[in-house]
C-alpha cells in the first residue's frame, strides 16, 4: 500500500536554492536590473580605482581642459572647469547609493515594526499608527523635504532625515496589509495555542512572510530615493558643491545647453540608469515571488 | 470512571449582528447550550456539517474565541475566559484542519514543531532532543526537521502538526477536520497513527468532523451538532444503527458508500418533490408529522 | 467499443518544469460510449484532472504538452482537428460541470447575464440565430430543469444571494444549456456540505438517465463512484491501473492498488482496523 500513500514522492528533489536560481535565471527582467545594481554598486564601492582622474572629485580646476566632448581621453567629457564627467558621475552614484541605503536603513525597520503591531495588535495601537500614516502620506513628500531643507542647513545628512520622516510610511502601510490577513492564518493561530508569545508571533511567524514583499518594495523605492535625491540636488537643496552628485551635475549643466548637451545629459542618463536598474530589480523580484506564492 | 477529561457545560456563543453604523441589531447563536463530557482515555465525536458550531467549541475549548456563556471544565479546573492558566493551556493541544495553512509557509518542520519549546524556555540542545523524538513518534526521519511545508505531501504535514501538538505531551488533542484535505489512503493511515498514540500516550480524543463513516471507525461516543446544539448524542455504534433525530438520519443518508451492507444502514428519508429535502424541509416535516401525532392522540 | 462517444486512446503528457520534463500520464486509453455514466477514480496526483483537462484542451503549454495519443470524439481526433471546430464542440455538444460553486461564477453579474452570454456565444459558434428574448426562454428552461423552484427568481439573482448548493445547481444549468451529449463533472459537490452533496448527485444522475446523457464524473471518492456510475477507471501515478463495470470493481477489486484504495476507505457500519500505523505499509 506504500504506493497508495498520497505521498508520491517528487520524481527528483530539487533543492531551494537551485529553484530560486532557475526562476531568476530565467527570469531577462531580474538578472538585467541585478546586473546594473551590482556594476553601480561596486563602481560605488571601487570609484576611487576604477575612475581615471579620481582626483576631479574635488574643486579641481583645468580650464585648458573645460567643455571638452566625450572623447578617449574623457569618456564622457569634460565640465564648465573642466573636470572629467566619469569620474564625477560615478563618485554621483556612490553619493545617491549612500542616500538610498541611509534613508531606506532607517524608513523599513522603522515602518515594518509599526506595520507589525498595527495589523496584529489592532485596537487603539492600529488607529493611532495607521491615522499617523496617513497623515505623513497626505504631506507631498518633495514639497515637506524642500521645506525641511530650506528651514535646516540644505545638505545630504537634511535631505536624508527628510526623506527618511516621510518613507516609512509606505513600509508601514505594506506590513500593516499582510499582517492583517496573516494574523488570521492557522499557523498563527496554532501558534497561540501552543503558548508562542508575542514577540514570537510578530517575528518569527508573521515577519518572515512579509519579507519577499518588503524585498521588491525596498528595492523599488532604492530607484524612487534617488530619484528623490537628484531631484533636490538639482534644486540645490541636497548635496552641495564640489562634492559630485548626479542631480547637482544635471543643474550646472544645464546651463550650458544646447552647446555642452554632455554636461547635462549624461549624468541624467547615469540616474536613469540607476534608478532603471533597481527598478528592473524589484519587477523581477515581484515575478520571483509571485510564482513562488502562487505554488 | 473518575474526573471526566473534559466537561462542556451549557457552552454558548453569540455573535453580534451589526448594522451599518454599527449598532447591535441582533445575534446569531452559533453555539447553544452545549453540554457534553469527554472521558479519560475516550474518542469524543463532534458531527456536524458548516454552521453548526463544531469549529466555533474547538475554538472556545482552545481559548481562540471566549465564549458569550457556560464553562468548559478541563480535568475539572474552568478554563472558560480569563481563569484560563498557562498549565492548563499546555494540557489541551489541537490539530488543524488544514494542514496546508496551519504550517508556516516561511519556517521549516523542525521550526514549527520547536515553538511550543521556545515559548516553555527549553534550551536548545533540548530541543533539537525533543523534535527528533517527536519526529519518530510521527514516523518521519529526523531529516524532515529541516524541510519546509512545500517539500512535504499533505500526509507528512499532518503528521508535523501533530508532532507540534504533542510537543508539550498534552491530554487532550482537540482534532479540527484533521484528514479532511488528504487523500483516503493517507487519511487511514494518519487515524492509524493517532490511534497508536492516542494508545501509546494515554491521549483523550475530541474528533471533530463532518465525515460519518470516519466517525463511526475513529470514535466511541459523538454527538451530532445541528445549528449550534447538540440535537442527539450517545456510543457511535448506537447512534448511527438507530438514529432519533431527523436531521441524524438526515446525515446518515447523505453519506455516499461503497458497500450493500452500508446501504442497507442508511436511513430512509422520505423525497420531496423527487428530491432529498434539506435539513429544514426535513425537519419542518417532521414537526408537522409530531403535530399531527399528537392531534391524533388528543382527539 | 469502437463507437464510443468519447475515446481517449494511449495519450501521454508530460510537464516541464525547471527545464526537466515529468511524465505525468502515460499512456491513458478510456472509452465512455453514448447514454452511459462512467467514472474516472484517483488520489491526487494520479493524473485524473490532467485528464480531464486533457479532453477538454484545457491544459497549458508550456508547461504542458500531450506527447501521443488521440482523444476521439465521435469518431474525431479532438487533437489534430483545427481550434475553430474543436472550440463548437467544446461547451455544445460536449460540457462540464465545474467543481467550485464558489469561483465559477463572477459575482458582477446576475445569473441571467452569466447563463444568456453563455449561450449567445454558443449560438455564434454554431452559426445559430437566437432573439434575447428566446435565450432568456432557454435560460429558465434549464434552471427548472435543474429543479430550481422559482427559475425567474433565480435567473435575475446574483451568484452572493444563492446558497453553495443552488450556485451548484447552477453550474449544472450552465453545462446543459446547449443540450450536449456528453458531460463532463470535475468532483461536483465536494465543497459542499454532504447533506448538499447528496442533493446535487441524486440531481445529476437523475438528469443524466433522463436525458441519456453520457456522464464521465471525475472524483477522489469511492461512495460517489458506486452511486452515479456503471464503469469505472481507477487511476494511479498517471496509469489507468485497472478498469471494470463498477459493480464488479466493488465486489472483486483485482489490482493490489484497487484492493488497498477500497480497504482505506471508513465505513459506515464499523469494524476498520485501527491502529498499528506500522502494519500498514
Amino acid at each position: 500500500m506504500a504506493d497508495v500513500a498520497a505521498n508520491p514522492p517528487p520524481p527528483r528533489r530539487l533543492s531551494n536554492a537551485y529553484q530560486n536560481w532557475y526562476r531568476f535565471s530565467r527570469n531577462p527582467t531580474a538578472v538585467i536590473g541585478a546586473a546594473i545594481v551590482v556594476l553601480c554598486v561596486l563602481a560605488a564601492i571601487f570609484a576611487p580605482l576604477v575612475t581615471p582622474y579620481p582626483e576631479h572629485v574635488g574643486a579641481v580646476v583645468n580650464f585648458r581642459a573645460r567643455h571638452l566632448p566625450p572623447s578617449t581621453e574623457y569618456w564622457f567629457g569634460t565640465d564648465n572647469v573642466g573636470r572629467d564627467i566619469f569620474t564625477r558621475m560615478v563618485f554621483g552614484v556612490r553619493v545617491s547609493l549612500q542616500l538610498a541605503f541611509v534613508v531606506l536603513a532607517i524608513a523599513v525597520p522603522v515602518g515594518t515594526a509599526l506595520g507589525l503591531a498595527a495589523g496584529y495588535f489592532g485596537g487603539w495601537v492600529e488607529i493611532i499608527i495607521m491615522r499617523l500614516t496617513d497623515i505623513a502620506l497626505a504631506i507631498p513628500g518633495l514639497v515637506l523635504v524642500l521645506a525641511v531643507a530650506t528651514v535646516l542647513k540644505p545638505d545630504l545628512v537634511t535631505s536624508m532625515a527628510a526623506l527618511a520622516c516621510l518613507w516609512w510610511t509606505w513600509h508601514a502601510r505594506l506590513v500593516y496589509a499582510i499582517t492583517c490577513q496573516i494574523r488570521t492564518q492557522e499557523y498563527v493561530e496554532a501558534a497561540e495555542t501552543l503558548g508562542a508569545g508575542t514577540f514570537h508571533i510578530l517575528f518569527r511567524e508573521i515577519l518572515p512572510n512579509c519579507v519577499s514583499a518588503l524585498a521588491i518594495k525596498t528595492s523599488l523605492d532604492c530607484g524612487f530615493v534617488i530619484l528623490v535625491g537628484a531631484s533636490l540636488s538639482f534644486l540645490g537643496l541636497g548635496v552641495q558643491p564640489p562634492t559630485p552628485d548626479l542631480g547637482t551635475m544635471v543643474a550646472a549643466g544645464a546651463a550650458y545647453l544646447p552647446d555642452y548637451w554632455w554636461e547635462s545629459i549624461l549624468p541624467g542618463l547615469g540616474v536613469l540608469f540607476v534608478a532603471l536598474g533597481f527598478n528592473l530589480l524589484g519587477d523581477g523580484l515581484r515575478d520571483l515571488f509571485d510564482v513562488q506564492e502562487v505554488r | 470512571m473518575s474526573r471526566p477529561m473534559l466537561e462542556v457545560v451549557d457552552l454558548s456563543k453569540t455573535f453580534p449582528i451589526r448594522n451599518a453604523f454599527g449598532r447591535r441589531s441582533g445575534d446569531v447563536k452559533a453555539v447553544d447550550r452545549v453540554s457534553f463530557r469527554v472521558e479519560r482515555g475516550q474518542v469524543y465525536g463532534l458531527a456536524g456539517e458548516s454552521g453548526s458550531g463544531k469549529s466555533t467549541i474547538a475554538r472556545m475549548i482552545m481559548g481562540l474565541t471566549e465564549p458569550t456563556g457556560g464553562n468548559i471544565l478541563l480535568d475539572g479546573h474552568n478554563i472558560a475566559g480569563s481563569s484560563r492558566s498557562r498549565e492548563h493551556r499546555g494540557k489541551v493541544q489541537m490539530v488543524f484542519q488544514n494542514p496546508g495553512s496551519s504550517l508556516n509557509p516561511r519556517r521549516t518542520a523542525g521550526q514549527s514543531i520547536a515553538v511550543p519549546l521556545v515559548a516553555h524556555g527549553h534550551s536548545r540542545a533540548d530541543r533539537a532532543r525533543r523534535i527528533a523524538e517527536l519526529l519518530e513518534m510521527v514516523q518521519l526521519p529526523a531529516d524532515f526537521a529541516q524541510r519546509f511545508p512545500h517539500e512535504l505531501s499533505g500526509g507528512q504535514k499532518q503528521r508535523v502538526a501533530i508532532a507540534r501538538a504533542l510537543a508539550m505531551s498534552p491530554q487532550l488533542v482537540v482534532l479540527d477536520e484533521p484528514t479532511s484535505a488528504l487523500d483516503v489512503s493517507v487519511q487511514a493511515r494518519i487515524i492509524d497513527l493517532l490511534v497508536d498514540l492516542g494508545r501509546e500516550l494515554g491521549l483523550t480524543f475530541l474528533f471533530i468532523s463532518h465525515d460519518l463513516s470516519l466517525m463511526r471507525n475513529f470514535a466511541q461516543v459523538v454527538g451530532v451538532l445541528y445549528l449550534g446544539r447538540i440535537v442527539e448524542s450517545g456510543p457511535t455504534a448506537s447512534v448511527f444503527g438507530n438514529p432519533q433525530h431527523d436531521y441524524t438520519r438526515l446525515l446518515l443518508a447523505s453519506v455516499p458508500v461503497i458497500s450493500a451492507e452500508e446501504e442497507a444502514m442508511r436511513p430512509v428519508v422520505p423525497l420531496i418533490n423527487g428530491e432529498i429535502p434539506t435539513a429544514e424541509q426535513l425537519i419542518g416535516l417532521g414537526r408537522t408529522r409530531d403535530a399531527a401525532d399528537t392531534s391524533i392522540k388528543g382527539a | 467499443m469502437s463507437e464510443a462517444l468519447l475515446s481517449v486512446r494511449d495519450v501521454s503528457v508530460e510537464f516541464t518544469n525547471y527545464g526537466i520534463a515529468a511524465p505525468v500520464l502515460r499512456g491513458v486509453s478510456l472509452d465512455v460510449p453514448a447514454h452511459t455514466q462512467v467514472a474516472l477514480v484517483g488520489e491526487s496526483g494520479s493524473g485524473k484532472t490532467v485528464t480531464m483537462k486533457a479532453i477538454m484542451g484545457l491544459l497549458r503549454d508550456p508547461p504542458a504538452r500531450i506527447t501521443a495519443g488521440q482523444i476521439l470524439y465521435d469518431g474525431r481526433d479532438l487533437l489534430t482537428m483545427p481550434p475553430a471546430e474543436r472550440l463548437k464542440l467544446r461547451g455544445t455538444s460536449m460540457s462540464m460541470v465545474f467543481q467550485d460553486p464558489m469561483s465559477s461564477l463572477n459575482p458582477v453579474f446576475t445569473i441571467a447575464d452569466q447563463l444568456g452570454t453563455i449561450l449567445k456565444y454558443a449560438d455564434r459558434r454554431l452559426g445559430r440565430g437566437r432573439s434575447r428574448r428566446e435565450r432568456m426562454e432557454r435560460v429558465h428552461e434549464v434552471l427548472a430543469q435543474v429543479r430550481m423552484r422559482d427559475p425567474e427568481r433565480v435567473a435575475a439573482s446574483y451568484p452572493i444571494m444563492l446558497s453553495g448548493g443552488m450556485r451548484q445547481r447552477v453550474l449544472i444549468a450552465m453545462a446543459l444549456l446547449s443540450e450536449p451529449k456528453l458531460l463532463i463533472a470535475d468532483e461536483p459537490g465536494t465543497a459542499l456540505d454532504v447533506t448538499t452533496q447528496a442533493q446535487i448527485l441524486k440531481l445529476l444522475k437523475d438528469l443524466v438517465t433522463e436525458r441519456g446523457l453520457a456522464l464521465l464524473m471525475i472524483t477522489h471518492n469511492l461512495g460517489v463512484v458506486r452511486e452515479t456510475s456503471s464503469y469505472v477507471y481507477v487511476m494511479s501515478r498517471g496509469q489507468v491501473v485497472e478498469h471494470r463495470p463498477t459493480a464488479d470493481l466493488f465486489a472483486a477489486p483485482r489490482e493490489e492498488y484497487t484492493r488497498a484504495l477500497i480497504a482505506a476507505v471508513p465505513r459506515l457500519t464499523g469494524g476498520m482496523r485501527l491502529g498499528t500505523a506500522e502494519a500498514r505499509p
